[in-house]
C-alpha cells in the first residue's frame, strides 16, 4: 500500500521527490570516485607495477612478465615471511579468540564493576601499534625489562630471552599482539552475549541445563557470525601487520621476523626493488581477499534468503 | 607572465653578473632535504645554513628524519614524481648514481671547473659525486668505516699495547674477558654487523675487498678466504654480550665510554659520542684502524646531490655547491661532525688527534689506491645487492648459517639480487 502512493507520487514527476531520488547518489558520488580512484586504481597500478621492471621509480618501459613473482618466491626472505604469518596468523586469531570470549563470558556474568572492568581490558587497542611495539620491546629486554627487574629481586636463574633468539623472537610479537588486540575481541563477543536471547537461556535453565552446558550447546554456536566477524578483523590485522614489528625487532634477530608487509616496504622503500615490492603486495593482497570474498560472500548471501 | 619573463632576465643576468665578479651569491633559495636531525648533526649542518644566509641565500629546510635516510628517499620519490624537486638532497653512494640514472639531477660543472674540483676531491668519490663526466654531487666529508674505538683503560688493563694484526687482537679480546668486561660492544643490527664485516674482508686482503664487495667476483665471494673472514666473523661474535641484537650503535659507544666494554668497532661518526662524553683522543680513548688495514680505508661520504630546478633558483644552488666545497666550510663542519674533509688539501690545525690521523689516512690511501666504497654504507654495491649481502651476514652471525653456508648463501644472493 505504501509502496503504491510512493509510486504514485513519482509518476507526478515532482522535483522534489526527483531530488529526493538523486540527492543520494549525488551524496555519495564524491566518495565513490575517491574510492574507485585511490583504491581500485592504486591495486591495479600496483598490479601493473609488478609486471614491470621498476626499480627506483616506476618505469612502465622495461616488461619483465612473471620474473618479479618467480624471484619473489625464491628470495629466502620472503619465505621466512611466510612462514612467520602462518606462526602469527594462527596463534594470534586462536589466542585472541580464546582469551576474548573467556573475558567476555567472565563479564557477562552480571559481577559488579563491570563498566569499569570493561574499559580496562579495552584500553590497549586504544593504543597505536608503534607504543605497544616500544613498551614490549622495553618490556622484554632481558638487559631492562623483565628478566632484569626478576634477577634483580633475586630470582637470579630466571631467563626470558625470546626476543634475542632468532627462533622465539615471532612469539614475542604474538604476545605484543594478543594483548593489544584481545580486550577488542572480548568488546565483539561481548555484543554477541549480550544478543542472546533471553528467553533461550531460561527455556534452558527450567530444562535444568547447567551453565556450562548452556555456553557450550546454545550461547557459543549461536555466536557464529560474532565469531565470522572476528575472524576477518584479526586476520586482515594479522597480514598487514606491520607496525608492531617495526617497533619491537624491525624484522631481527637476523631476518628471523620479517612479515610480507615489512618486505614489502623493505623491497620497495630501501632496496630500490619497486618491481618485487609490488608483486609482494599484490600476493598479500589476494591472501586478504581469499578472507574477505567469502566472508561478504557468506554475508550479502545470507541477507538474501 | 610579462613579470615571470622579467624577473627572469633579471636573475639570468644578475647569474651572469656574479661569475664576472667571481662570486655567485645572488640571493633566491635553496630547499634541502636531508636526515641530519639528531643534536650533533644538526648543529654541524647549521653552519652551512649560516654562511648560506649572509650571503643572501635563504634556506627551506626540510627534514626527514630517520637513521641512514630511508625515510627521506621515500619523501624524495615522491616529490620527483610529482616534478618538483628540492634543490639539494643528502644522499649516499649508489643512490646518487641510481637518481642520475633518471635524467633528474643537475649540472655543477660552471662551479666544479672554475674551482678546481677534480684536482682535489678523491677520485674514489668522484665516481659517485660525478655522472657521465658531469659534477651533479658535492661532497659534504669522508667517514671512514674501518676505525675501532678502544677505551684506553680497558686496553691498559689489557696489556697496554695496540693491535696491530687479527692474532693481537684476539688475544686483546681474550684479556679484556679475563679481566670482567665485555670486550666487543655491538649493536646487532644488519648495518652494524655489515660495518665489521667491511673491515674483517679489508683486513684479508685490500685485493680481496676489491674482487668481492665492489667486484662481486663469485670465486672471491664464496672461495676460501671468504670462509675465514665468516670465521672471523664468528669469533668476534663471541665476545659481544649477549644483549647485543637491536642495540643502537650509540649505546654501544656508550659501553665503551662507561667502561663496561673494551672496544667498539664502528665508522668515525662514533667519536662524536666520546667527545661528547667529555673524554679525549690518547688519554681516555684510543682511536686505530682495524687490525691489519692500516694503509687502506672503506668509505662512506655524505654528499648533496643537486636537482635540475628552474633557472630562477640555478644562481642559489651553485652557491651552495661552492659553499660546501669551500676549505673554511669543510673544516669547520668536519670538525663538529667527526669525519674528514672531501677534499684532501684542506689544513687539519683544528682537528684532534683521530681527525689528523683521519686526514692523513684518507691521503695516503687515496694515492695508493687503496681507498674503497664502504659496502656497509652503500659505496661498493647497488642497494639491492647491498642489501642481499646484509641478509647473508646478518644471519650468520646470528648463528643461523655457519661459514662455509654463509659463503655459498652470499653468491646466491648477490646473483639474485643483480638478477
Amino acid at each position: 500500500m505504501a509502496d503504491a502512493t510512493m509510486t504514485g507520487r513519482n509518476a507526478l514527476a515532482n522535483p522534489r521527490a526527483t531530488l529526493q531520488d538523486l540527492l543520494p547518489k549525488i551524496v555519495l558520488a564524491p566518495s565513490f570516485a575517491v574510492i574507485l580512484i585511490f583504491v581500485y586504481g592504486f591495486i591495479a597500478f600496483t598490479a601493473v607495477l609488478s609486471f614491470s621492471g621498476s626499480k627506483l621509480l616506476p618505469d612502465f618501459s622495461t616488461w619483465v612478465g612473471f620474473s618479479n613473482y618467480v624471484r619473489l618466491f625464491n628470495h629466502p626472505n620472503w619465505i621466512v615471511a611466510l612462514k612467520n604469518l602462518a606462526i602469527f596468523s594462527i596463534l594470534y586469531i586462536v589466542i585472541c579468540s580464546v582469551i576474548g570470549l573467556a573475558l567476555a563470558i567472565f563479564l557477562d556474568q552480571k559481577i559488579r564493576g563491570e563498566g569499569m572492568l570493561r574499559p580496562i581490558y579495552l584500553y590497549p587497542m586504544a593504543l597505536s601499534f608503534i607504543v605497544t611495539g616500544v613498551a614490549w620491546k622495553w618490556f622484554l629486554d632481558p638487559g631492562i625489562g623483565l628478566e632484569h627487574v626478576m634477577q634483580s629481586i633475586g630470582w637470579e636463574s630466571f631467563s626470558f630471552r625470546w626476543i634475542k633468539d632468532g627462533k622465539m623472537a615471532i612469539y614475542t610479537i604474538v604476545i605484543a599482539a594478543v594483548w593489544q588486540s584481545s580486550g577488542f575481541v572480548m568488546a565483539m563477543f561481548l555484543a554477541g552475549l549480550r544478543g542472546v536471547d533471553n528467553e533461550i537461556i531460561k527455556a534452558a535453565q527450567i530444562d535444568g541445563a547447567s551453565t556450562f552446558v548452556i555456553y557450550r550447546r546454545i550461547i557459543i554456536p549461536l555466536m557464529r557470525p560474532v565469531f565470522l566477524s572476528a575472524f576477518v578483523v584479526l586476520a586482515h590485522l594479522a597480514i598487514k601487520s606491520y607496525d608492531l614489528v617495526v617497533a619491537m625487532t624491525d624484522g631481527g634477530p637476523g631476518t628471523a621476523t620479517w612479515t610480507p608487509a615489512l618486505f614489502m616496504q623493505k623491497f620497495t622503500f630501501g632496496r630500490n626493488e619497486m618491481g618485487m615490492g609490488a608483486a609482494s603486495a599484490i600476493i598479500m593482497m589476494m591472501m586478504i581477499f581469499a578472507i574477505i570474498v567469502p566472508y561478504l560472500y557468506s554475508e550479502l548471501g545470507g541477507k538474501k534468503k | 607572465m610579462l613579470r615571470k619573463l622579467l624577473i627572469g632576465t633579471m636573475l639570468g643576468s644578475a647569474l651572469t653578473a656574479g661569475y664576472a665578479a667571481s662570486t655567485y651569491a645572488a640571493g633566491g633559495s635553496v630547499e634541502v632535504l636531508h636526515w641530519w636531525t639528531s643534536g650533533g648533526e644538526a648543529a654541524a649542518l647549521d653552519v652551512l645554513k649560516k654562511k648560506l644566509e649572509s650571503q643572501g641565500v635563504t634556506w627551506k629546510d626540510m627534514p626527514v628524519a630517520g637513521g641512514g635516510g630511508e625515510a627521506a628517499m621515500t619523501a624524495l620519490r615522491a616529490r620527483v614524481t610529482a616534478g618538483d624537486p628540492p634543490t639539494a638532497v643528502q644522499a649516499l653512494g649508489f643512490d646518487i648514481t641510481d637518481w642520475a640514472k633518471q635524467g633528474v639531477v643537475g649540472d655543477l660543472g660552471e662551479v666544479a671547473d672554475k674551482e678546481g674540483w677534480d684536482k682535489v676531491v678523491p677520485t674514489a668519490l668522484q665516481n659517485f659525486a660525478k655522472h657521465d663526466g658531469k659534477w651533479i654531487a658535492a661532497p659534504v666529508n669522508v667517514h671512514s668505516t674501518n676505525w675501532v674505538w678502544i677505551s684506553k683503560k680497558a686496553l691498559d688493563a689489557a696489556g697496554g699495547k695496540v693491535p696491530e694484526n687479527w692474532d693481537e687482537l684476539v688475544a686483546v679480546l681474550d684479556k679484556m674477558k679475563a679481566n670482567g668486561i665485555t670486550p666487543l660492544a655491538h649493536g646487532g643490527q644488519a648495518w652494524q654487523d655489515a660495518t665489521i664485516f667491511d673491515a674483517v674482508v679489508l683486513s684479508l686482503g685490500t685485493d680481496f675487498y676489491k674482487a668481492s664487495m665492489i667486484d662481486n667476483d663469485p670465486a672471491a665471494l664464496g672461495g676460501e678466504k671468504m670462509v675465514e673472514a665468516f670465521d672471523r666473523m664468528a669469533k668476534l661474535k663471541s665476545y659481544v654480550d649477549k644483549d647485543f641484537s637491536g642495540r643502537d650503535w650509540n649505546l654501544a659507544s656508550a659501553m665503551v665510554i662507561e667502561g663496561k666494554a673494551g672496544m667498539q668497532m664502528m665508522g668515525d661518526w662514533a667519536k662524536g659520542e666520546f667527545l661528547k662524553a667529555g673524554q679525549k683522543p690518547g688519554s681516555d680513548f684510543v682511536c686505530i684502524r682495524f687490525p691489519g688495514t692500516q694503509g687502506a680505508v672503506t668509505f662512506n661520504s655524505d654528499m648533496f646531490m643537486m636537482f635540475k630546478v628552474g633557472d630562477d633558483k640555478k644562481a642559489a644552488q651553485l652557491t651552495m655547491a661552492s659553499d660546501i666545497e669551500s676549505p673554511d666550510f669543510q673544516s669547520s663542519f668536519n670538525v663538529v661532525k667527526g669525519s674528514v674533509p672531501a677534499r684532501t688539501d684542506v689544513p687539519d690545525t683544528a682537528f684532534d688527534d683521530c681527525g689528523k690521523k683521519g686526514i692523513k689516512d684518507l691521503a695516503e690511501a687515496n694515492s695508493s689506491g687503496k681507498l674503497f666504497g664502504s659496502m656497509a654504507h652503500g659505496y661498493a654495491v647497488p642497494a639491492a645487492v647491498k642489501n642481499a649481502m646484509y641478509d647473508v651476514i646478518t644471519r650468520h652471525f646470528n648463528g643461523e648459517l655457519d661459514s662455509k653456508a654463509a659463503a655459498a648463501a652470499l653468491v646466491e644472493a648477490v646473483a639474485a639480487a643483480k638478477g
